[in-house]
């Protein structure tokens, strides 16, 4: 009898033990940890890349250390956790980041089935072809018979086959488990196209040896919108994440910026008294501090100056805004208001 | 004597519990049962918590995935497979893939092991010291290296399609791989497979009867003419009576890539090198091991009866060596199947690249793809070894121990 209990006992302990992790307070362990882990990819420029000094910098660092700043009020304590594309999902679903920002497609499927959940989009990207210009090639129409390299783990390798099957082309895909791979075997010759969104084939023709011997072809075959994703149900954390990116699109949008921050946080505006905490207490509700703007704004500045900085015309890839722009400058990027 | 005989049947009770609990008593067989009972608890205990964790963070579970639509391309398979196959499928894909590199890399590894392994021990100063240089060389340096080598720096370097080095313009190479014309069948082929099976039939009858022949009259039979004669004459007489078996694809350069024709894909080609090259060293060694271990006398012995010096390594020295390098050789091959999901670095559809790798990712199912991906190696690993227990057990018989 008394054997039974103890059976049943303990694994309720066990059972139970495992889903209190399940519903971990994400924010509770970062402030206890001092640090954010926050998983990016293992070097793209302009999104996440790592400087001869290991200091990261790019579009998606910047998210990372924006939560910093919110959560800890410095934005330098993250701990970068380089990630192939292939293993991100699982290091978010383990625990082992609290959050990955490492230009990831937000799909439904990777919505539902992953237990992640998506809480924005940072840049609204597309795939597209990049290719050698001694190929003559003008258009993704005439990549019939081509041999396509591409990374494996990533909505790239579907979409190709949706694209080529849909206009009745014959490809030849041949997927590598990491980026670096990927691009050496496009390097050597072994195949006549690489694909990815149009922002990495940016990003890595910067990385080849001659980039001006590759084009990027016309052509958009998807939509990719990128953005950062956190475990599934932790909504506070969710919150949290998803409303520091709208506070940088927000702060774009009402004319702030790193430099004018500490003079905005004074105005008597009624929208930038409620966004930076001179009136109502929106920062607490979040589980943060009044001045949580504030703090993001000053660590890594407004949307539109990341966006410039990192990819933008201020960075070697010279991206123009195009979608990413924001909604009342001809793009779509839009935010909800802090109110 | 007599007083065991009258004791025995109070003895069953004891020779019971030696058999089923060894030394330890009835004691002993309560706490076994009892671990296996934890053991079993244990296992149960993880794949309830597991499966209600993924519940409660909604991420996916069971094995319904592998029904659905696979969607993304394998760029080689040996069975017929589109994008729009299954997940099982694409499993299926992988383990042939797996496999046919695995096996290919063994007959090579084996071949260029013993030919090394031998060669270490040869009486030529020049073929030792190449032999002993090249274990030392491959042996030392790490696998992915070498597979990473094979890909970039050699085939990579082969020239694009458009200038492929051309055998007879019907065999090309170039950096896509290698392209032969392909045989397509006809209404002849069946007439010429069975040319071909009753040559091989006739062949093997012919060898007996020169065994026997040699054995009983100590006579030796020279039968490889007939043999040549029968194995191409036969299939050829089939061909001109009944019509060619199969006509022949040559390859076009097209567009980008050679249309028709069959290929082998470099990344095949890489691997299947570093592998077996690789795993080859240690075969070698394994092999020299061996052929020390035979006393020096069954060599001196066969010389003395007058064999040649080939003769009596292929009839008396290497049969009693395998008893030696067969265990470590299962190793060998154990590792070179394992090795073989290196592939995913220079993209060759394997297994772990396709299933473990993008099926993985694509579902996220981790713990139930991981699970299968190990329930096969570690089923391949076993079907292996048990295969070479049987084989090392003939080796063994033969030799009368």
């Amino acid at each position: 009898m008394m054997k039974r209990v103890f059976v049943v006992a303990a694994a309720a302990a066990v059972t139970a033990l495992g889903s209190q992790a399940a519903a971990a307070q994400t924010l509770k362990t970062v402030k206890e940890r001092g640090a954010l882990s926050c998983g990016v990819s293992q070097g793209l420029p302009g999104f996440s890349t790592p400087d001869d000094k290991g200091n990261w910098t790019g579009l998606d660092v910047d998210i990372c250390r924006a939560i910093a700043a919110a959560v800890l009020d410095d934005p330098t304590k993250v701990k970068f956790v380089p990630l192939s594309a292939k293993d991100r999902f699982t290091a978010l679903q383990s625990g082992e980041i609290d959050v990955l920002s490492r230009n990831t497609t937000w799909t439904l499927s990777r919505d539902t089935s992953l237990g992640v959940n998506f809480t924005g989009v940072t840049y609204y990207d597309g795939q597209g072809f990049l290719i050698r210009k001694s190929l003559n090639v003008n258009s993704a129409l005439e990549l019939n018979g081509a041999s396509i390299c591409v990374q494996t783990g990533t909505t790239n390798e579907q979409n190709v086959s949706d694209y080529f099957n849909g206009n009745q082309m014959k490809y030849e895909l041949i997927a590598f488990g990491t980026a670096d791979e990927t691009i050496k075997a496009y390097e050597s010759g072994r195949c006549d196209v690489f694909t990815s969104d149009i922002s990495q084939l940016y990003s890595i023709r910067l990385k080849l040896s001659t980039p001006g011997d590759h084009v990027v072809l016309p052509e958009v075959i998807s939509k990719e919108p990128l953005g950062p994703l956190v475990r599934h149900g932790d909504d506070q954390w969710f919150d949290i994440v998803k409303w520091t990116l709208f506070a940088m699109i927000n702060a774009e949008e009402l004319g702030v910026t790193q430099k004018n921050v500490a003079d905005m946080a004074k105005s008597n505006k009624p929208d930038l008294k409620r966004m930076f905490g001179a009136e109502g207490n929106l920062g607490e509700q979040l589980g943060l501090t009044k001045d949580w703007v504030s703090r993001i704004i000053k660590a890594v500045g407004n949307y539109g100056e990341s966006f410039d900085r990192n990819v933008g015309a201020g960075s070697k890839l010279g991206i123009s805004r195009g979608l990413n722009q924001l909604w009342n400058k001809g793009g779509i990027q839009y935010a909800p208001p802090i109110r | 004597m007599a007083s065991d005989a009258r004791q025995a049947p109070s003895r069953i009770g004891p020779r019971l519990r030696r058999a089923l609990c060894g030394r330890a008593g009835w004691g002993g067989l309560a706490l076994q049962a009892l671990f296996a009972a934890l053991l079993v608890w244990l296992g149960y205990e993880i794949l309830a918590n597991a499966s209600a964790n993924l519940k409660a963070q909604r991420i996916a579970s069971g094995f319904g995935f592998l029904s659905q639509t696979a969607g993304f391309g394998v760029s080689q398979s040996l069975i017929p497979y589109s994008e729009s196959d299954s997940y099982a499928r694409v499993f299926l894909v992988g383990l042939v893939n797996t496999l046919v590199v695995a096996a290919v890399g063994i007959v090579f590894a084996t071949l260029i092991g013993f030919a090394v392994g031998i060669g270490r021990l040869s009486r030529n100063w020049l073929v030792a010291r190449i032999s002993g240089g090249y274990v030392e060389l491959i042996r030392n340096l790490p696998l992915l290296f070498q597979i990473l080598f094979w890909y970039l720096a050699v085939l990579g370097a082969l020239p694009a399609p458009r200038q492929s080095i051309s055998l007879f313009d019907e065999v090309f190479i170039s950096n896509r791989g290698l392209v032969i014309p392909r045989p397509i069948p006809h209404d002849g082929l069946t007439v010429f497979l069975v040319a071909i099976g009753v040559a091989l039939a006739a062949a093997l009858a012919l060898r007996f009867y020169a065994r026997r022949r040699l054995f009983r009259e100590g006579r030796p039979m020279t039968i490889w003419p007939w043999v040549l004669a029968l194995l191409i004459g036969l299939p050829l007489i089939a061909a001109l009576v009944f019509g060619a078996p199969f006509s022949v694809e040559v390859p076009r350069l097209r567009g980008f890539n050679f249309a028709g024709g069959l290929r082998v894909a470099p990344e095949f080609v890489a691997l299947a090198l570093a592998l077996s090259t690789y795993t080859a060293a240690f075969i070698a060694e394994n092999v020299r091991a061996g052929i020390l271990a035979v006393p020096r006398g069954q060599m001196e012995a066969g010389e003395s009866l007058g064999l040649s010096h080939g003769a009596t390594l292929r009839l008396i020295v290497v049969p009693q060596a395998m008893r030696v390098i067969l265990p470590p050789l299962t190793n060998q091959y154990l590792n070179l199947t394992k090795n073989s999901s290196l592939a995913v670095a220079i993209g060759y559809p394997d297994l772990f690249s396709v299933f473990a790798g993008t099926t993985l990712s694509q579902t996220g199912q981790a713990i139930e793809i991981i699970a299968i991906t190990m329930g096969v190696y570690l089923l391949i690993s076993i079907a292996t070894s048990v295969a070479m227990g049987l084989y090392g057990r003939r080796v063994n018989r033969s030799l009368g121990r």
